[in-house]
């Protein structure tokens, strides 16, 4: 199996916003929740740069480690996916996160969070694949159906990258060497505990 | 002289030598800041701020930040830190209160008791300790819920009936803290004025009280709250406001403002002294019930017997005689 990751090639983000529309529809993320946002560092500055962040789906997920109830599990493909119904939305998966990825609807009172929403790598929860009630609390399950997510499959500059972690890292150091410079794979220590050497 | 004149041609060659080297770093840190792979680079932005944030184009002001590692020393400290600190704290004291208690064993009334009974608390008094006393046993069962039930539960593979009461302990820690919330604050409102320090608390902290001995001489004065009351009554009303200010904040996440950093302090702090809270409430507990003969009762009808009053609070108990009897005293029923 392989162990699928997300790459961000900082130097190749023109800032478009297509990933962040194309898995809102893809996943018929509901209003208010981003599972994907691109951030621009330096804006209007010497320096500019943006970035494109999800959940990366980190090695010994923190989300997973202080979820109070456990609803966090790794899948085969070490995509790190969740059970809504057993999510409580106490938050706590957000403080853990070190990428901003859970989301919560405002349900009931004061800042009350319903059950949260973030990123799948495209591969739905643990409904049966491809079901109806697996698209609507999770969106699309693309990697049951052989296809990655489609943020990085859209992405017009192909800037972001998914899949199988050694074989987007391995273009990712082809397109450094050709290019002579690259800001390298971010988030990935610290999602990954290791980075690529270019 | 021609030894000044050495020394002047070194210092000069030396300060032109440091004068080139400053150019050339500068040249080359220019150079560098236009090549393109060094605009902005993760780890330099780590090293200076801690967390990599920018500008976005949805209204989520906190999903701007899209680096925060911080997020894994959370992680250390609420699945293990946290559970270390109120491990220790908890045990600790249920383990010291029970070789108290063999020890020790419940503190009697030397003296029986009189048959006479002086009122302690009124009724008022009494309903604020049992609503601030019961939206506490809430709040800690259902805090300890969270750090400690899915190791407790070995809830290992996620239960559905372990994630629907968590699910109801959330709601009830959320809605409950109102009441504790009122309840510390009629109490501060309500004792605040008994519970300023006096000249005789120095000797009933020097000598614990009385309660680490077994002489019957051991008591020392007190006025109604003696100086540990007192201690309590500080401890609940600051760890009530710390507990309050971190609830609130995490209970209306980010508002105001707030950045994560801040939310991950919130916790820590609600956490921790959430944990020692509790440890000390037990043993206010164990000497409100167990530990003490004649001390529930006070808090329970409201009315404590006479001897109880003059062996440990003494001062009061004179108080509450030169003001009248009428009022404030009543006999106990014939049986």
């Amino acid at each position: 199996m392989a162990r699928m990751k997300f790459l961000c090639d900082a130097d190749r983000c023109i800032e478009c916003n297509a990933c962040v529309t194309a898995c809102k529809n893809e996943n018929n993320v509901p209003w208010g929740i981003n599972r994907r946002r691109v951030v621009t560092l330096n804006d209007g500055k010497a320096g500019e740069r943006s970035v494109s962040m999800a959940c990366m789906h980190c090695t010994d997920a923190p989300c997973a480690a202080v979820c109070p109830v456990n609803c966090f599990y790794t899948t085969a493909d070490a995509v790190v996916l969740h059970n809504k119904d057993l999510c409580i939305g106490c938050g706590y998966c957000f403080y853990a996160c070190p990428f901003g990825a859970p989301q919560y609807p405002k349900l009931g009172n004061f800042g009350s969070r319903g059950k949260m929403d973030k990123c799948t790598f495209c591969a739905g929860g643990p409904e049966p694949d491809g079901s109806k009630a697996e698209y609507e609390k999770y969106g699309a399950n693309r990697l049951a159906e052989g296809k990655l997510p489609l943020c990085a499959e859209m992405c017009s500059t192909k800037s972001l990258l998914a899949g199988d972690g050694d074989v987007i890292a391995q273009i990712y150091k082809e397109r450094v060497a050709k290019r002579g410079y690259g800001s390298g794979a971010w988030g990935w220590k610290t999602a990954y505990y290791e980075t690529i050497a270019t | 002289m021609a030894k000044l004149f050495a020394h002047i041609r070194l210092l000069t060659g030396v300060l032109a030598l440091a004068l080139l080297l400053v150019t050339v770093l500068a040249g080359s840190s220019t150079a560098q800041q236009n090549a393109p792979n060094a605009a902005t680079s993760e780890q330099q932005l780590l090293n200076q701020f801690k967390t990599i944030q920018g500008l976005g184009t949805i209204p989520d002001k906190k999903s701007y930040v899209i680096e925060h590692p911080a997020g894994r020393e959370w992680q250390t400290f609420h699945t293990a830190t946290l559970k270390w600190i109120g491990g220790i704290a908890i045990i600790g004291v249920l383990v010291v209160l029970v070789l108290f208690y063999l020890w020790r064993g419940k503190i009697p009334l030397t003296k029986g008791r009189s048959g006479r009974t002086i009122v302690r608390f009124g009724a008022f008094e009494r309903f604020v300790h049992w609503l601030t006393a019961s939206a506490f046993v809430v709040l800690a069962i259902t805090g300890l819920n969270v750090t400690f039930g899915r190791a407790i539960f070995a809830a290992g593979d996620g239960s559905e009936t372990f994630s629907t009461w968590s699910q109801w302990a959330k709601y009830a820690h959320n809605f409950i803290s109102f009441a504790f919330t009122l309840g510390v604050v009629l109490m501060f409102i309500m004792w605040v004025g008994r519970n300023f320090p006096r000249a005789v608390d120095i000797e009933w902290l020097k000598r614990g009280g009385g309660m680490f001995s077994k002489k019957q001489d051991a008591h020392t004065h007190a006025y109604k709250f003696n100086a540990g009351q007192k201690l309590l009554f500080w401890a609940v009303v600051i760890a009530g406001a710390a507990m309050m200010i971190s609830g609130y904040l995490l209970m209306f996440p980010f508002y105001g403002g707030m950045t994560i950093s801040n939310m991950e302090t919130a916790e820590v702090f609600h956490g921790i002294i959430g944990v020692l809270f509790i440890a000390m409430i037990l043993g206010h507990i164990y000497i409100g019930t167990v530990g003490m003969e004649g001390a529930f009762e006070g808090m329970y009808d409201g009315a404590v017997d006479a001897n109880w009053a003059k062996e440990h609070h003494d001062l009061w108990y004179e108080q509450v005689m030169s003001e009248g009897t009428e009022r404030s005293t009543r006999t106990a029923p014939a049986e």
